[in-house]
C-alpha cells in the first residue's frame, strides 16, 4: 500500500506542484492519476520514488516512510516507464529489460534469461532480444518499455503516460495487455494519464488532479463519471461522460437476433436481395466478412468482395452497452454484428433492443445515473 | 625540388638511425601523445563532471577562450625563460591546444545523451556513478572521439614547435631547414607533418564510426542467450 499524508511539493521557484495531498493507493489496484496539463500527477508520481521529494508531509510505502530509504535502494523495488520508454540506445532490447535485475546482483546470463521471460509476458517477438532500441517502432520500444520495468518482478509500478507517443491502434493493444498483466500479476499499479477514456478503461482506482496541483476526487472509474464530485470532474470527464459510462452496463439481456447470410464463397451465384434487405457475408468459419445489399450485390461481379460494405464494430458475448451501441451505430444496415471469442457470427442486435435495455437499466439505477443514461441516449442518436 | 625530396625519400640511410624519419616521426608521435594524455586528464574529468551535473558550463567556454586566444610559441618561449627544462614548455603549449578539444567533446557528448534515457536510468535505480559510466559515457563516446580527433589533429600539427627549443620531432626538418636554407628539407618536413596528421584524422573518424551506440558492431555474442531464444521462439524465417 502506498500512502501520502498531507503532502506538499513546493519548487525552488515557487511553483507548487502538489497541494496537501493525502491518499491511500491500495495494494494491487489499479489506480490512474488524471488531470489537465501541470496539475500534478507527475510530481505527485515522482514522489514515489524519490525521484523527487516533498517539501512537506509523508510518504508511505509498505509502511515504510520512504524519506528514510535510500533512493537507490528504493528505486529497485519500484518499476518505471515513461513516455518515450526511455531505453538505453547503446544496449540491446535484452539487456535493457535485464537492467534491474544486473543492478540487484544478478549475474547477466541469468539476468538475460529472466529478461526473456519478462518479454515474453508482454508479448515481444523474442527474435528482437538481441536488436537495439532503435531498430525497434515505438510501440515495440514501449513494451519493452514495460517488460524492463516488470523484469524484477517489483511489487509497485509507476508509469508516466507510457502509450500517449503511440497511434491508436497500438495504444489500444498496449491498453489490452495491461489489463490482462495486471489480471495476472496484480501488482500496485500507479499510472498517469490525461487522457480520462484511458483512465477509465484501465483504472479501478481514478484520482482526478485539478489545477495547482489538488486532488478533487478518488473514486472507481464507474462514479467518478456517474457522479462527479464537483464541476472541475464534471467539466473534465465532458460531454461524453453518459456515453462513457455505458461501458460500466453489461449489454447481456440485449437480445440477439439471427440474420440472413450469404456464404463468401458462392457470392456471385447468391440469389438476388430486396431491395432494402441487408444480408450479412461470412466465410467459411462462419466469420462475418461485410454486409450486402442489392445495390452492391449488383457490383460483386465487378469487384468481387471489394463490393461488401464494411462490418463496423463488432460487439462481443460479454459486451457492455457502450460496445453494443457502437456496433448498431457503425454498422450499414443499423444492425450491429455480435460475434463469440473466436470471431464466429453470433448474430446481430438491433437499435430498439439497445435503447430498451438502457430504459431498463436507467429505471434500475440511482437518480443521477438515470439523468446520465438519458443524456447518453440523446447524445448518440444526435 | 621534387626530384631532391624523392631522393631523400628513396635513400634508405635517411630513414634509419637517431636522426632518420623512423626516429623523428616517433618522437613527434610521443610528444603528441604525451600532450594528449596530460591534456585528457585534465579535459576528460572535467567534462564528465560539468556534463553530468549541469553546473558550471561557464568554465567551459572561458577555458576554451583563453587557451585558444594563448600562441603556442609566444607560450613556449615563456616557459623556456622561466624554466630549465626542455620538455615541460613544449607539452604545456600543446596541452594547452589539446584542452579545450577535449574538453568540449566530452562536455557535449555527456550533456547531449538524451535526458529522458538518464532520467529513467536513475528511476531504476543506477547511482550516478552507475549513470555516468554505464548510461552517460558509453552514448557519449562518438562526441568524445570527436574532441580527440580535433585535439590530435591540432596537437600533431603545431608538435613542430618542440624543435624550436632543440627537442626532436618532424619539426626538425623544419626548423634544420629553415636555418641552413635547404627548403627540401622544409618541404619534407611540412609533408610528413601533414601525411601523419591525415592518417590519424583518419583511423580516429573510423574509431568515430566504431563507437556509435546501437549499430551492433560491438556486440559480444553470448551462447547462452541465442539458445535461449532459439529454444523458446520459433525459428527465423530466413531474415
Ligand atoms: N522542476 C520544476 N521546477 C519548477 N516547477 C516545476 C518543476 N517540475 C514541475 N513543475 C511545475 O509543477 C506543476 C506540476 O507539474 P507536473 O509535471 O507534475 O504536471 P503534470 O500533471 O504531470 O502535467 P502533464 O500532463 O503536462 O505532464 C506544473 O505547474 C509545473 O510547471
Ligand atoms: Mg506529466
Amino acid at each position: 500500500m502506498i500512502t501520502f499524508d498531507h503532502v506538499t511539493k513546493r519548487f525552488p521557484d515557487g511553483t507548487v506542484g502538489v497541494d496537501d495531498l493525502s491518499l491511500e493507493i491500495e495494494q494491487g489496484s489499479f489506480t490512474v492519476f488524471v488531470g489537465p496539463s501541470g496539475c500534478g500527477k507527475t510530481t505527485s508520481m515522482r514522489m514515489i520514488n524519490r525521484m523527487i521529494d516533498p517539501t512537506e508531509g509523508t510518504i508511505t510505502v509498505g509502511g515504510r516512510d520512504i524519506s528514510t530509504v535510500r533512493p537507490t535502494e528504493l528505486r529497485l523495488g519500484i518499476g518505471y516507464v515513461i513516455q518515450n520508454a526511455g531505453l538505453m540506445p547503446h544496449r540491446t532490447v535484452v539487456d535493457n529489460v535485464a537492467t534491474v535485475l544486473v543492478l540487484q546482483g544478478v549475474t547477466k546470463r541469468k539476468a538475460r534469461i529472466t529478461a526473456l521471460e519478462a518479454m515474453e509476458r508482454v508479448g515481444l517477438d523474442l527474435r528482437m532480444a538481441t536488436r537495439y532500441p532503435a531498430q525497434l517502432s515505438g510501440g515495440q520500444q514501449q513494451r519493452v518499455g514495460v517488460a524492463r520495468a516488470l523484469a524484477a518482478d517489483p511489487p509497485v509500478l509507476l508509469m508516466d503516460e507510457p502509450f500517449s507517443a503511440v497511434d491508436p491502434v497500438v495504444r489500444d493493444d498496449l491498453q489490452r495487455e495491461m489489463l490482462r498483466l495486471q489480471s495476472e500479476l496484480s501488482k500496485t499499479i500507479v499510472f498517469v494519464t490525461h487522457d480520462i477514456d484511458e483512465a477509465i478503461r484501465l483504472g479501478d482506482r481514478v484520482a482526478v488532479f485539478g489545477t495547482g496541483g489538488v486532488l478533487q476526487q478518488l473514486d472507481t472509474a464507474e462514479a467518478v463519471l456517474t457522479r462527479p464530485a464537483n464541476p472541475f470532474v464534471t467539466n473534465l470527464v465532458g460531454r461524453d461522460r453518459g456515453f462513457r459510462s455505458l461501458s460500466f452496463q453489461s449489454a447481456t439481456q440485449v437480445p440477439v437476433h439471427d440474420v440472413e447470410t450469404l456464404p463468401l464463397a458462392g457470392l456471385g451465384s447468391a440469389p438476388a436481395l430486396a431491395p432494402h434487405a441487408w444480408a450479412l457475408v461470412v466465410d467459411g468459419d462462419r466469420r462475418p466478412v461485410g454486409w450486402l445489399n442489392a445495390t452492391r450485390q449488383a457490383l460483386v461481379g465487378e469487384r468481387g468482395e471489394a463490393a461488401l460494405a464494411p462490418l463496423g464494430s463488432l460487439s462481443t458475448p460479454s459486451r457492455t452497452l457502450r460496445q453494443s451501441l457502437d456496433a448498431v451505430l457503425s454498422s450499414p444496415s443499423e444492425r450491429g454484428v455480435v460475434v463469440d471469442d473466436d470471431g464466429a457470427l453470433l448474430g446481430v442486435v438491433e437499435a430498439n433492443d439497445v435503447l430498451a435495455a438502457l430504459s431498463a437499466q436507467r429505471g434500475s439505477t440511482t437518480d443521477d445515473a438515470g439523468v446520465l443514461g438519458a443524456t447518453a441516449t440523446q447524445d448518440a442518436l444526435s | 625540388m621534387l626530384a631532391d625530396l624523392a631522393a631523400y625519400l628513396g635513400d634508405g640511410t635517411n630513414w634509419a638511425g637517431s636522426t632518420g624519419i623512423l626516429n623523428r616521426l616517433v618522437e613527434h608521435v610521443g610528444y603528441s601523445a604525451l600532450a594528449l594524455l596530460v591534456g585528457a586528464v585534465i579535459a576528460v574529468p572535467l567534462g564528465l563532471a560539468i556534463g553530468h551535473t549541469g553546473r558550471g558550463e561557464g568554465i567551459i567556454v572561458g577555458l576554451a577562450n583563453t587557451m585558444r586566444a594563448l600562441p603556442s610559441l609566444g607560450l613556449m618561449t615563456f616557459l623556456v625563460l622561466l624554466m630549465s627544462s626542455t620538455l615541460i614548455p613544449p607539452i604545456t603549449a600543446l596541452v594547452a591546444l589539446a584542452v579545450p578539444p577535449l574538453l568540449a567533446g566530452v562536455y557535449a557528448g555527456i550533456a547531449n545523451v538524451d535526458r529522458s534515457v538518464v532520467d529513467a536510468a536513475r528511476a531504476m535505480g543506477m547511482t550516478e556513478w552507475q549513470i555516468l559510466l554505464r548510461v552517460e559515457l558509453p552514448n557519449a563516446l562518438p562526441l568524445i572521439v570527436g574532441g580527440l580527433r580535433g585535439a590530435t589533429l591540432q596537437v600533431v600539427a603545431t608538435a613542430t614547435i618542440a624543435a624550436f627549443v632543440n627537442l626532436g620531432g618532424l619539426g626538425r626538418y623544419i626548423f634544420d631547414g629553415l636555418a641552413l636554407y635547404d627548403y627540401t628539407r622544409v618541404l619534407l618536413g611540412a609533408l610528413l607533418v601533414t601525411a601523419l596528421a591525415l592518417v590519424l584524422d583518419g583511423l580516429l573518424a573510423l574509431v568515430v564510426k566504431l563507437v556509435q551506440p546501437g549499430t551492433g558492431r560491438m556486440t559480444v555474442r553470448d551462447t547462452g542467450l541465442q539458445a535461449a531464444i532459439d529454444d523458446r521462439a520459433p525459428a527465423a524465417p530466413t531474415a
